[in-house]
């Protein structure tokens, strides 16, 4: 308690008027207070992304772009201001390098099937990391179906690290696409993107980094990243589900066909022929997610209200002590011990499936996450089936820790 | 046990604790299934957890097998087949297992979010 109290003095890094933010903490699972540790699966929202949305609705809601009345012209001019809004947050050089898409994974399809149909044949090879989430497996695996491109991994060290020497060697001229994670959704490995990038571009590569979880707790900035793309999902970065970013260098966005056709993204059309605008627009058919869109604007200038570095100072402070804590436990296993980790921890309980744990975590109104992660492949190369992720955000306190603790003793319990 | 009994032993139970120490308790009295019947063929996939499921027919009554590697699942299984086994296929259409779960207070456990291969192993027998 002590040296959360010495943080909390020292940075400013106020835990508990954060928390009041977040009007979702106060709710109560089973009479119990909740204890939000999946942050790292959905983020809860703070009262400025909710009530900037629901004024939208409430007060100007119309589409985008086309109406010249006045409420158009508001969620217009709220839509394109959050586009700069997220140029900013990314250190991008333009507001044309950001498309809005659903979610991260429709980001990586878009690229995948736009850019990967367009500049791959059979026989390129793409580079992907042990770390990925599905996400940035399968579609290039539609690739490797349809055009014949080879898929090669980025081995795994013990601790949970990617093994860059192995990368060194893996780099030739055959590879056209390095796609990686920024960090891991599982193990919570922090990967050193900027080397892999600069690698990747000696032999000529393209780079797309999946930074839907490092952009919660990292500061990005692609211009110094130097990558080709960067994806990131709002839901996470505290913003609403349903929207989410590819940034990608102008030029190359430009030399990209259409994802999907529709409104929008159209210059002119006839039935005989069709131009399409230039990026972001070439890749935005149809009626974007407006207010969605809008909400993402006001996660990130809450988030702008902080120093990342102090934010990564608190949750490692919980992290760390999480870890310690639990490795005191008989019987509970830490999954990987990378050499940098942000934000979340993966563990097993000997003899207790991960289900179980999550269930009985339940009854107590502490949502963690079990299973695979959506990263399967690299939980086989783990050794383990399914593991228990405790994953903390910026409004978790040590009582959350101490809550995980607590119902960790009382599992071994009752399954004893 | 049949049915009376273990809704009147799940209704002894005060607080969620005793509650699930008992379904815990019915997972482990499972009989554990022969290796050689969890193939490949015998798995009801869920994200979470898995589950194996034989069902033989026996003249018109179903006998059913199931196993999973997780201990609250096991319960589970153990309930449905005080439910499920050794019932006709129209016995088992006509138990209404919402209401079954929902008497019992394990009604959440039938919520698409599971994905724990319980409710798809109960289509499966449905379906069978």
């Amino acid at each position: 308690m002590m040296a959360n109290e010495k943080i909390t003095i020292d940075n400013g890094f106020d835990v508990e008027r954060i928390r009041a933010d977040f009007p979702i903490l106060s709710k109560k699972i089973r009479g119990k207070d909740l204890v939000w540790l999946d942050s790292a699966s959905s983020a809860q929202k703070p009262l400025s992304v909710i009530e900037d949305m629901d004024k939208v609705y409430r007060e100007f809601y119309a589409n985008v772009h086309r109406g010249v009345y006045k409420f158009s012209q508001e969620t217009t001019i709220l839509v394109e201001s959050s586009r700069a809004t997220v140029a900013k947050f990314l250190n991008s050089n333009s507001d044309k390098e950001i498309i809005f898409t659903r979610n991260a994974t429709e980001a990586i399809n878009l690229v995948a099937s736009s850019w990967g149909n367009k500049f791959l044949k059979s026989g390129d090879e793409v580079i992907i990391s042990s770390l990925e989430h599905h996400a940035n497996i399968v579609p290039w695996h539609f690739l490797r179906e349809n055009l014949g491109i080879e898929i090669k991994v980025i081995p795994l060290l013990e601790n949970g690290d990617l093994d860059m020497d192995a990368y060194k060697s893996m780099l030739s001229d055959k590879v056209k696409m390095v796609a990686c994670t920024q960090m891991s959704n599982a193990i919570g490995t922090i990967v050193d993107v900027k080397e892999i990038i600069s690698l990747a571009k000696e032999h000529g590569a393209k780079t797309l980094i999946d930074g839907s979880q490092a952009v919660v707790h990292l500061d990005v900035d692609v211009s110094d990243l130097d990558c080709d793309f960067y994806v990131f999902t709002g839901h996470k970065l505290y913003g609403p589900s349903g929207v989410g970013v590819l940034y990608g260098k102008f030029d190359i966005l430009n030399s990209m066909p259409p994802y999907q056709g529709g409104g929008e993204m159209i210059e002119t059309v006839a039935f005989d022929k069709i131009t399409y605008k230039e990026a972001p627009y070439r890749f935005e058919a149809g009626t974007p997610a407006i207010v969605e869109i809008i909400g993402l604007k006001s996660a990130i200038e809450y988030m702008n209200g902080f120093c990342k570095k102090d934010i990564r100072e608190h949750e490692d402070y919980l992290l760390n002590l999480a870890i310690t804590e639990m490795a005191k436990i008989d019987g509970v296993n830490i999954i990987a011990n990378p050499s940098n980790r942000a934000g979340l921890v993966s563990f097993t309980i000997d003899n207790i499936h991960p289900h179980d744990i999550a269930t009985i975590f339940d009854q107590m109104g502490i949502a963690v996450r079990a299973g695979q992660h959506c990263a399967e492949p690299l939980l086989n190369l783990l050794g383990v089936k399914a593991t228990v992720r405790a994953s903390f955000g910026i409004y978790n306190n040590k009582q959350d820790v101490d809550a995980l603790i607590t119902a960790i003793h009382k599992t071994i319990k009752i399954f004893g | 046990m049949n049915y009376k009994e273990l809704l009147m032993n799940f209704e002894l139970m005060d607080d969620w604790e005793d509650k699930y120490q008992y379904l815990i308790d019915l997972g482990k009295q499972l009989p554990v299934m022969p290796e050689e019947l969890k193939i490949d063929a015998n798995i009801v996939k869920g994200c979470m957890s898995r589950v194996w499921l034989d069902i033989q027919s026996n003249q018109d009554a179903l006998s059913i097998r199931a196993d999973s590697d997780a201990h609250i699942v096991r319960g589970l299984i153990a309930i449905l087949l005080i439910l499920f086994n050794n019932k006709t296929k129209s016995e088992i259409l006509n138990i209404n297992i919402d209401e079954v779960f929902l008497e019992i207070g394990l009604n959440e456990h039938l919520s698409p979010n599971r994905r724990n291969g319980f409710l798809a192993m109960i289509d499966r027998i449905k379906n069978y």
